[in-house]
């Protein structure tokens, strides 16, 4: 059995009005009919655009939003059920650690009373010094210094506000740890940094992890499985490279194409699938499969009338599309959508020739001189501009490797205050 | 950066660091209170309260002459009712009554902070608890909270409904003409205000993550209430606290102003003093400028360390 099992899982909003007494006049369905089950020592990651309902889902779990219905069961208990006291001793169960490091930690409460708050909350450690001594040794697990204590949120950095964050869950020795959007807030350089440090502690204190992410990069490094939501449910989930390798639902495809590749050669062929008209209101899902209002696939009957279950189709791999297979198989046809070249234009309707062929390895795009003289060689004058353009795709892919790579040199001066701070800190 | 910048930096991190295992860290209050230091608004006005304290405190006793005694009466009487200005003996001159100007400012002085402070402590207190409670209830009541405050606020609304000089008169006169009826007035005036300013900030840091992280940590709402949410709510009610010290003044010289203050026209207030003064005005109309300047001046001096303190404790509105 596994640790955590959502089975059904709805969060409805209703949305009231009315001048003296607020009348119901609809519900928004943030969380729509949601079951998955994450395994102990494992990461689960949650993706999906903005809107989709994965944040609310991550809360429901903790039920810091109601449950309107279905089950959150974590280690055979369900917490869709427990009354109020008895919720709030299990919460030491299941942590959560937030989007904005800053917002999320108490500005008028120093670090060591707001790692303590938690552990005074549940009875852990019998006294002040007890409790200062484990807060030492959380500090010391997440890369603080243990002069902290004294310290308030505002005279850290980002990255070191996080940390925090993941020390404040860690205190309670929690089974499950819901990171909704831990890294998004922070800078490329120092996103890498606290995954890591969620990998370290996963590796030692043997933690389960939901992690919510817009980022498929971030995901997949973490996750062992995946699941991508779409306006409140899921659409697909499955081992994480089996995920990646071969995305089966359309809305998973249209957003692994959006990802660029750090390969300037494929990088050239790979086509975008671009979804038409935005994200459909909560309020008013569509009927059917959600997806079908973009779907580029969406075919005649069944799509606009018969919701599609989540379904396995091997190898763990759960898609919610009626036609997965044939979709896979292409014996569907595309029905709307426009599937473009990812390149950009200007870029595409340059030839692969000598140029280009050199100028794929961006070491070789060198000074502008090289490449006239390259263009001298070869002879006309039409070919120069030819040259100019091969640079550009050359800087372009260059470019495009180092959004992809955020630990790379080119990004370290970015946030130089933290790398600072520490070894002054180490120092005494 | 260069090079300098870069190793004055270390080095000044590691002094930081030296220090660091004894000091306690930055707590925004005290932040708050540094930044108050360097304003010189701040500064003027803790000046002018400064002065007006005192003046309260030691007024009785250094005033020259009785404030009550009618002393040069027969004076004033025999010129017809002619003010008497400025002379040695009466550094603002005299009253209708023959009284010492002088003393009467320096006596009225008192009353006037004592009303001030009482009527806005009645205010913020009352207004405090209705507005917490309303708040707590709305930020971790859930459904029932949000009802209960939704009728707490309802009450509010019917207060503020009424134009609030209106309120103070009638509560003036149903409760008979008194010095603590003027204060009461002017504090019942007041409890809305602290009110809402409670509510709303109390409901925006309630959806703050930290309070939720506080609910996921699974600390008591009770706890929550008073420990998270509250404290970072106190700011905009202790600049409303200060700013509402002016106009409580001003809010009570004008029930004075209206014959409902004190009762015993003898016992010299600022407000009185000027209401008595209107009568005069045209033939003596220093009579109405000096407590008229002493409120205006009192007045600016808690307005000027309201809007320090507001810049103080919130560096994010400072345009």
């Amino acid at each position: 059995m596994s640790l955590l099992e959502l089975d059904g899982v709805k969060v409805h909003f209703p949305i009231k009005r009315g001048v003296l007494f607020d009348r119901t006049v609809g519900h928004v369905y943030a969380v729509d009919g949601v079951s998955l089950k994450v395994e102990a020592g494992q990461t689960y990651g949650l993706v999906g655009e903005s809107g989709c309902g994965k944040t609310t889902l991550g809360r429901s779990v903790l039920r810091l939003v109601d449950i309107t219905e279905g089950s959150v069961v974590l280690d055979g208990t369900d917490l869709a059920k427990l009354p109020g006291e008895e919720l709030r001793r299990f919460r030491r169960r299941l942590q959560m650690v937030f989007q904005d490091p800053l917002g999320s930690l108490n500005p008028r409460q120093n670090i060591e009373s707001i790692l303590s708050e938690g552990m005074v909350a549940h009875g852990i450690g019998k006294n002040q010094e007890e409790r200062r001594e484990k807060i030492k040794s959380i500090l010391d697990k997440v890369g603080l210094p243990s002069n902290a204590l004294s310290r308030y949120p505002h005279e850290f950095s980002g990255g070191q506000r996080q940390r925090i964050g993941i020390a404040r869950a860690l205190v309670l020795e929690p089974d499950v740890i819901i990171c909704d959007e831990p890294v998004s807030a922070l800078d490329v350089s120092v996103q890498a940094q606290v995954i890591n440090l969620l990998d370290e502690l996963q590796e030692e204190l043997g933690l389960t992890y939901v992690v919510i992410a817009h980022d498929l990069a971030v995901v997949r490094h973490i996750s062992d499985t995946i699941g991508v939501m779409y306006l409140g449910s899921l659409v697909e989930e499955a081992p994480s490279d089996a995920l990646y390798a071969e995305p089966k639902h359309p809305y998973t495809k249209a957003l692994m194409s959006a990802v660029p590749v750090p390969d300037p050669e494929v990088e050239d062929k790979r086509e975008r699938i671009l979804l038409t008209g935005d994200l459909p209101s909560p309020a008013n899902p569509p009927s059917g499969c959600r997806f079908h209002t973009r779907c580029p696939w969406a075919q005649a009957q069944r799509c606009s009338t018969e919701r599609p279950e989540l379904r396995d189709v091997g190898g763990g791999h759960r898609v919610a599309c009626h036609f997965a297979e044939e979709i896979a198989a292409g014996t569907v046809k595309r029905t709307a959508g426009e599937v473009v070249s990812a390149t950009r234009e200007g870029v595409e309707d340059a030839p692969v020739s000598e140029e280009l062929a050199a100028a794929k390895v961006p070491e070789q795009a060198g000074p502008p001189e090289q490449e006239s003289t390259k263009a001298e060689a070869v002879g006309t004058a039409a070919k120069v501009e030819k040259a100019d353009k091969a640079v550009e795709a050359a800087e372009q892919a260059e470019k495009l490797v180092k959004a992809e790579k955020p630990d790379e040199p080119a990004e370290q001066d970015v946030e130089p205050a933290e790398q600072d701070v520490e070894p002054a800190d180490k120092a005494t | 950066m260069s090079v300098a910048t870069k190793t004055d930096k270390i080095q000044r991190l590691a002094e930081l660091a030296a220090t660091k295992e004894t000091s306690t860290g930055a707590s925004l209050w005290r932040e708050a209170f540094r930044r108050l230091k360097r304003s010189k608004m701040a500064i003027i006005g803790a000046i002018i309260i400064g002065l007006f304290i005192v003046l309260a405190i030691v007024g009785p006793y250094i005033a020259p002459y009785s404030p009550t005694a009618q002393t040069w009466r027969d004076e004033v009487f025999a010129n017809r009712g002619e003010f008497v200005g400025m002379r040695g003996e009466n550094w603002f001159g005299l009253d209708h009554l023959g009284r010492d100007m002088f003393s009467r400012f320096l006596v009225g002085a008192r009353q006037t902070l004592l009303v001030g402070v009482v009527a806005t402590l009645i205010g913020l207190t009352i207004g405090f608890l209705i507005g917490g409670l309303a708040g707590a209830f709305a930020t971790l009541g859930g459904e029932t909270g949000r009802r209960i405050d939704s009728v707490i606020m309802r009450f509010i609304d019917i207060m503020l409904a009424m134009p609030s000089l209106l309120l103070a008169v009638s509560i003036a006169a149903v409760m008979g003409q008194s010095l603590t009826t003027v204060m009461i007035a002017v504090g019942v005036v007041q409890i809305p205000i602290f009110a809402r300013l409670l509510r709303g900030s109390m409901l925006a840091q309630g959806s703050a993550d930290y309070v939720l992280a506080a609910q996921s940590l699974g600390v008591r709402k009770r706890r929550i209430v008073l420990s998270q949410i509250v404290p970072n709510s106190l700011s905009p009610v202790i600049v409303q606290a200060t700013l509402s010290l002016a106009t409580a003044i001003i809010e009570a010289a004008a029930l004075s102003y209206l014959g409902l203050g004190n009762p015993d026209p003898a016992i010299p207030e600022w407000g009185v003093m000027l209401t008595q003064a209107q009568r005069f005005f045209d033939n003596a109309p220093m009579m109405a400028v000096y407590p008229a300047v002493g409120i205006i001046i009192t007045a600016l001096g808690f307005t000027l360390l309201g809007e320090a303190m507001r810049e103080a404790l919130d560096p994010k509105l400072r345009g």
